[in-house]
């Protein structure tokens, strides 16, 4: 078993590779893909490798980027469209909700658009304004797409393989702040019997409260089963992968043992994911529940400052406090 | 250049200008067949650039009979929608030189991506005319295989479809499809409105960049909705072309000689490996935007009148009967011909069926998803719960 010790950065970077070593028709195109190798450095290499015509630098227009690769995608080519940061995705809007989520149902199937959609999102790295939102909510509620994230660098290097091989059109949003982070990757995973790309995992086993998390906060909640455990409470930490669709299997299973959920996320509260998911538990698991379904979340301001960003995204302490308040009830 | 003329060697010829009338002016209109039906042997370019057609008889009487056809079916989609049969109409009346002249220039290996009111370029591709009408009838959303026929379906946001094509010809450059006489090429249409869209904007820049073999196909209407030309632009549009570094030509588009040959040499420059180009089709929305729109509110009638006289169906007829080409009983049979088909498709669209229900839940997803398939089996559950319900 070929198993490296790779950043989540490097991970998705190879897993690119792949995907254009074994399919010809998979082409990446964005801003500064090729020679920069991507602002984020996710495609470094792979325009040296695999040449402009693969890997194509494009112009400074992202309704262009995905616009463009539409058509690509009616004449057979598989896009991988890299948006540099999650707040210069809007004026890709348009061609994303109306024209890639909707093209296969308006063509009655006859068309496809299998189209990859990789966003670095989420704050945490001390960035300017427009470089550090959560726009998972405005996706994840339009009918013809799919919404995938990652939090480590096994999944990225499996998930955007398997996104890239799925004809279903696929927002990937990549936590930016984990791109440095390491973790163990076993290289020959076999993306088919590996993790299925619309399926939640029980990152952490507990028996006293339910945490649901994504992306970038995975590992933050994480942290805090850790501490949690120390006071003699045991979380079980579910990192949800898929945001559209939803997979609550194993989070019904959890909340009807636990009878407690706290969501997590970066992204503001209202209107957001978490508003689901408490909806969707409050309706299957109502005779379970000891409390309330609890939100952790960014605060519905613009995402803001970089100095006060801190105080801004969920942290160990605000999840602890949830979980807390479910013992309140 | 010389030193210290900023202004380059090409802009001296005739500055825009920049009266509010004069904007649209007709610095340069390539036309082969004037609105008396006096045919135009050849037209040159300032580029050099000649436009010229050679059509036997038999190709001249089929143009006019396209022109007819796609009239009457018009027509007729329209009475259709007054009657409550269509939720809506977008009628091309006026414009059928255009679409028939540039439909008709395209070939097999060509893709087109269409606008909501490309009636004629759709029957030109061989599509049967009662597709549109479902969309329209809101009984699917648009019934053609967009592969089978090279003909993408309607774009009811504006500008969108432009981007789509010139990814579309990336794609057939990346495949090696251009640069010989059956290479591939694409045609984006799109209405003067279009041109202030941003999406379009980018098709130009994108097109240019990567060479693309496409054609933009604008018909300038002079409308957008009620908005008048002078809501888009302060210089011809054609000319825009210029600033995006590749050429643009304004044809006749009430002249379906000139709007073919114009098409053609477009899109035969694309496929041999040329880039892009724009057409400008000047030409005129004889009826209302939609079936919801009431013209009369924001145009006045001398103005409908003046194009009247330049009506694309009457010049091809003038022309077809002083040479000679057609005699009456042509004439009464393509009007026949017409009839008949349009009653053909009332009936047909009469008769087409409302979707079951559940079919709204088809085709969201190549690949399914669970929470669809949880709905839709919410929903059949409680539509079988009805009493009297069949299942």
């Amino acid at each position: 078993m070929a198993t490296e010790t790779l950043t989540l950065g490097k991970a998705l970077n190879t897993g690119l590779r792949r995907a254009l070593e074994n399919d010809p028709k998979v082409i990446i195109m964005g801003e500064d893909v090729g020679k920069l190798g991507g602002v984020f450095r996710i495609t470094d290499g792979l325009q040296k490798d695999f040449g402009d015509q693969r890997v194509i630098d494009t112009p400074l227009a992202e309704s262009g980027i995905i616009g463009t690769a539409v058509g690509l995608a009616i004449r057979g080519y598989r896009p991988i469209c890299e948006i540099q940061f999650d707040g210069f995705v809007y004026p890709a809007y348009d061609q994303i909700v109306s024209q890639v989520a909707k093209m296969h149902y308006r063509s009655g199937g006859r068309l496809s658009i299998p189209m990859v959609i990789r966003i670095p999102y989420g704050g945490g790295i001390g960035a300017v304004e427009h470089h550090s939102e959560s726009p998972e909510a405005y996706f994840a509620h339009t009918a013809g797409l799919k919404v995938v994230t990652c939090a480590n660098p096994q999944d990225a290097y499996v998930m955007i393989q398997q996104a890239i091989a799925s004809d279903d059109p696929i927002v990937f949003l990549e936590p930016k702040r984990r791109y440095w982070e390491k973790g163990q990757v076993d290289l020959d995973a076999p993306l088919s019997e590996a993790y299925p790309l619309h399926s939640a995992r029980v990152v952490r086993p507990g028996t006293d409260v339910t945490v649901l998390a994504y992306g970038p906060m995975v590992r933050t909640c994480l942290e805090a089963a850790t501490a949690a455990a120390e006071d003699g409470r045991e979380l079980e930490v579910i990192d949800l992968r898929s945001l559209s669709p939803l997979d609550l299997t194993a989070a019904y299973e959890s909340v009807q043992r636990t009878g407690r959920a706290v969501v997590v996320h970066e992204a503001p509260s209202n209107i957001g994911l978490g508003a689901e998911l408490a909806a969707r538990i409050t309706e299957k698991c109502f005779y379970s529940l000891e409390s309330p379904v609890l939100r952790v979340t960014g605060f519905d301001t613009p995402y803001p400052a970089a100095r006060v960003e801190e105080e801004y995204l969920p942290d160990l302490d605000r999840v602890l406090d949830a979980v807390d308040r479910t013992f309140g009830w | 250049m010389a030193k210290g003329d900023p202004g380059g060697t090409t802009r001296s010829r005739r500055a825009a200008p920049r009266s509010k009338k004069g904007a649209a002016g007709d610095p340069e209109l390539v036309q082969l067949l004037t609105p008396d039906g006096e045919r135009i042997e050849s037209h040159t370019s300032p580029d050099g650039t000649e436009y010229r057609v050679d059509f036997t008889d038999e190709e001249y009487r089929g143009l006019y009979r396209d022109l007819v056809l796609v009239r009457k079916l018009d027509a007729e989609a329209t009475a259709l929608q007054r009657q409550g049969e269509l939720g809506l109409w977008a009628s091309l009346l006026g414009q059928e030189a255009a679409q028939v002249g540039s439909g008709r220039a395209l070939r097999a290996q060509d893709m087109a991506f269409p606008t909501y009111r490309e009636h004629g370029v759709l029957y030109c591709r061989g599509i049967d005319p009662i597709m549109p009408l479902g969309l329209f009838r809101g009984v699917d959303q648009g019934g053609w295989d967009p592969n089978e026929f090279k003909f993408n379906m309607y774009t009811i946001v504006i500008g969108a479809q432009t981007l789509h094509a010139t990814g579309y010809a990336m794609g057939i450059t990346m495949d090696g499809k251009t640069g010989t006489d059956d290479g591939e090429a694409a045609i984006a249409y799109f209405g003067d409105g279009a041109t202030s869209q941003g999406d379009v904007n980018e098709a130009f820049v994108w097109a240019s960049v990567f060479n693309a073999p496409l054609v933009f196909f604008c018909q300038n209407n002079q409308y957008a909705i009620s908005e008048p030309l002078e809501r888009q632009t302060r210089v011809p549009l054609y000319q825009r072309a210029a600033g995006f570094g590749f050429p643009g030509v304004r044809v006749d588009g009430n002249d379906v000689l000139a709007s073919y040959a114009v098409t053609r040499t477009a899109l035969d420059n694309a496929r041999h490996g040329q880039g892009p180009s724009l057409i400008e089709a000047y030409t005129y929305r004889m009826g209302a935007h939609t079936t919801s729109d009431d013209p009369t509110r924001y145009r006045i009638a001398s103005e409908v009148e003046a194009w009247q006289a330049k009506d694309p169906i009457t010049r091809v007829k003038a022309f077809l009967e002083k040479q000679q080409i057609a005699d009456a009983a042509f004439f009464a049979e393509v009007d026949e011909q017409a009839r008949r088909e349009s009653v053909h498709l009332r009936e047909r669209v009469l008769d087409m069926p409302n979707p079951e229900p559940v079919t709204m839940f088809d085709h969201v997803y190549p690949n399914g998803s669970p929470l669809l398939d949880e709905q839709r089996a919410q929903f059949t559950r409680y539509m079988e719960s009805f009493e009297g319900s069949a299942h």
